[in-house]
């Protein structure tokens, strides 16, 4: 008996001190396909050889949980150990410099580089994260209801009028409810403002939104919907929140849906083959034929108290074989330069799926510069809610477009000046 | 025999003693200490001490955010700007054009907030009470219709919203309803006349059970012997009503109208969940405002929100103190 008591009391012992041992990391993370899944088992396979490290993956809501509690959270001083965001330049003051913890920063620097300014505070060289994405938007088309209507799919530099218009005969002669829908977000508008012509930027580079780019952007919108176009759901339906169009395309309920290349993974999953979808080019307009650049980016926060072991999760994770596998799983564009390069092996037999990544990649090169420095701006979030919210009581006609222009500059001036900038 | 002369009743009993010893171990040395007319404040304590963490600082803090502006979180980090936040969100050229005024959401909200309430309050208390008094007679099954109404009282509002927007958005159960009866679909979630007409049905649905119940607790605790001296006396149902009913009524009926106002005033899950406040800002209400100024912008200005709601505590608190003037005045009338 006695050899077993200390046999069992030893195990205990020891079982107890790894427990004390082992640093528990939490993650905060949303997910737009199953990219949860993906990370998950990877984090897994670290955990197997990195037994002194356990993480947490907290998966929240994208609007309640990354964009508005994770914000307040992080102000507080508390948060996870790491998390997903979307807001790069808003959260930089919140997160963690993992440089002095890394073994090779020049890999981060060389495959990185171009992103880390989106998520570093200004005139730092800090390294808080990678992107676990880059995101292109450009609008998504449902093929087979262009077969059944006999209307052929437009090819080459076609504008938004056109479109608006080809997409409306497809739904007219197929019985589709609407011609087109778009992500209740300002974000997905400004892509095709910037093609009006939308400048966003005085010569100061403070946000100026009023010129005759973004009323000719804002007027199709405000026609659209009155025309019965666009479904109302996403965009009147809503208010002061992002929704996004995905369920009625889903759905085979619009013919047209703008939208990004975060869309890709969860439409082989939800969609497959049931119809024949894909990407078209972003439309034109006088400026540019533009969409916006964009992504998440996983990164360190600074209140941390294991940063050492965050940067080593971080290190696993950007391994080139295992961000190739996350891409290649996901259907994300990568956000690696060394393996943007070298090409992902995406792992779908799906034709549409191939061709909207084809698509996808070839959008990047198209991108306006305008879109750049607004995808870069810190407050550009401030900027894509404003024109989203004020845009909509156009729709529901509580206010002019001169009015809701107005209303967008002054809402944006004050919460700039709120922030002290 | 007595329960304390039992084997078990006399252990609860040495256990019942041998605490209060140990209370009073402590409690005698106190109250030589501070004096046995100062005991009740050291009961009250406790609670006190909750009521003012919980509820007596955070006002505090409150009043003291909505001095100050920035994005910081910490008071101390906050720089003050006195009532700047107060002259901003009442700059107004006319208040009752809301696209007159500096902070025209704001205001916006108060108007939705009112014409909510107006109607919200009277028909709850209308509904409420014509459903205690069918409630309060001897029908066939009363428990049963007694518990239906109390029912949507227990679901989570976020449930009775997802419910209703099944029913209620463009290709719901109601359309599919209208359109099976060859009528035209009708958009109840994207006209603004609609939303606000069916945030005020749903949240009287959700909720006047559990105000027909108080009702009905008051209605019940009128004497059988009122009424049937009125009988007596020759009055119709009419008049029992008006001159013994609503009277005795009247000081229950006051606590109903507190309660309602007030959760009137602070809704926002239903209206949140349903409608997000739109279509454009038709159901945007005052708590959404605070949770929108304050919570769901990339910089949020605490200051504006807690101005706002400094605003609407002070509004609540005169609403209160009016009804309840009105009530005591009745109550002394009744005497």
């Amino acid at each position: 008996m006695k050899p077993k008591f200390i046999t069992a009391l030893l195990t205990l012992v020891l079982l107890t001190n790894a427990a004390l041992a082992q640093v528990v990391l939490r993650m905060t993370w949303y997910d737009d396909g199953q990219e949860g899944v993906v990370m998950r088992e990877l984090l897994d396979r670290f955990e197997a050889t990195n037994p002194d490290i356990a993480i947490i993956m907290d998966t929240v809501p994208f609007a309640a949980g990354i964009l508005q509690s994770l914000p307040l959270q992080l102000a507080a001083g508390q948060g996870p150990d790491l998390a997903r965001i979307v807001d790069l330049g808003g959260l930089s003051q919140y997160l963690l410099d993992l440089r002095p913890h890394l073994s090779d920063p020049d890999y981060w620097e060389a495959n990185f580089g171009p992103f880390l300014d989106w998520m570093r505070p200004e005139g730092s060289n800090a390294i808080p994260g990678f992107m676990t994405q880059l995101t292109v938007s450009a609008p998504f088309i449902n093929r087979t209801l262009f077969d059944q209507a006999g209307i052929a799919v437009p090819e080459g530099p076609t504008t938004w009028e056109e479109w608006a218009e080809v997409a409306q005969q497809v739904a007219e002669a197929t019985g589709t409810p609407h011609a087109m829908v778009m992500d209740r977000s300002g974000h997905r508008l400004a892509g095709p403002a910037i093609s009006q012509g939308a400048a966003f930027f005085d010569a100061e580079g403070h946000p100026k939104l009023d010129d005759e780019g973004m009323r000719a952007m804002l007027q199709l919108m405000i026609d659209w919907h009155a025309d019965g176009l666009m479904n109302p759901d996403v965009w009147i339906g809503a208010a002061g929140q992002y929704v996004a169009g995905n369920l009625p395309f889903i759905n085979a309920q619009v013919v047209l849906y703008m939208s990004g290349s975060w869309q890709v993974g969860q439409f082989t999953n939800l969609i497959g083959d049931a119809f024949d979808w894909e990407v078209v080019p972003n439309p034109c307009g006088p400026a540019a034929c533009t969409g916006m650049p964009g992504g998440a980016g996983l990164v360190g926060i600074a209140a941390t108290r294991h940063p050492a072991e965050v940067a080593r999760v971080m290190e696993f994770l950007v391994q080139e074989e295992v961000l190739a596998e996350f891409y290649g799983r996901t259907l994300f564009i990568p956000g690696h330069l060394g393996l943007a390069e070298a090409g992902i092996d995406f792992q779908t037999d799906l034709e549409s799926a191939k061709q909207a990544l084809n698509v996808f990649a070839s959008q990047v090169p198209l991108i306006h510069p305008t879109a750049y420095a607004l995808q870069g701006y810190r407050f550009n979030r401030v900027i894509f809610d404003n024109l989203r919210d004020r845009l909509t009581q156009v729709f529901v006609g509580e206010l002019t477009l001169d009015q809701a222009l107005e209303r967008m500059q002054a809402d944006i001036d004050e919460q700039i000046r709120e922030a002290g900038q | 025999m007595s329960i304390l002369a039992t084997l078990p009743g006399k252990l609860a009993q040495g256990v019942y003693v041998l605490l209060m010893n140990i209370c009073g171990l402590v409690m005698e040395p106190l109250q030589r200490l501070i004096g046995v007319r100062r005991m009740p404040y050291l009961f009250l304590l406790p609670n006190l001490l909750i009521f003012g963490i919980f509820i007596l600082f955070p006002m505090a803090l409150n009043l003291y955010f909505a001095t100050t502006s920035g994005t910081a979180l910490f008071p101390q980090d906050r720089p003050f700007v006195g009532t700047e936040n107060f002259e901003r969100l009442y700059a107004c050229q006319d208040f009752f054009n809301p696209a007159t005024c500096q902070e025209d959401r704001f205001w916006r909200a108060v108007h939705n907030t009112i014409v909510f309430i107006a109607f919200q309050l009277a028909g709850m208390i209308l509904i409420a009470l014509t459903t205690a008094l069918v409630l309060n007679r001897k029908i066939v099954a009363r428990g049963f219709f007694r518990s239906v109404y109390f029912y949507p009282v227990l679901l989570s509002p976020v449930v009775v919203a997802l419910i209703w927007k099944w029913i209620l958005q463009r290709d719901g159960l109601l359309n599919a309803l209208l359109v099976g009866l060859g009528l035209e679909p009708v958009q109840f979630l994207l006209s603004g006349t609609w939303a606000m007409a069916w945030i005020i049905i749903i949240s009287i649905w959700a909720e006047m059970g559990f105000y027909t119940l108080i009702l009905l607790a008051g209605l019940q605790s009128i004497p059988a012997e009122l009424y049937d001296a009125g009988a007596v006396d020759g009055t119709n149902g009419a008049q029992r009503f008006r001159h013994i009913t609503m009277p005795l009524l009247m000081p229950t009926m006051m606590v109903v109208l507190v309660l309602a106002l007030i959760r009137s005033v602070q809704q926002f899950d239903k209206v949140f969940v349903l409608t997000g406040g739109g279509p454009g800002t038709a159901t945007f209400l005052l708590v959404q405002y605070i949770y929108s100024t304050g919570f769901a912008t990339q910089i949020p200005r605490f200051g504006m929100a807690a101005a706002a709601s400094v605003t609407l505590g002070a509004v609540l608190l005169i609403a209160t103190i009016i009804q309840l003037r009105l009530g005591r005045s009745s109550e002394r009338h009744l005497a």
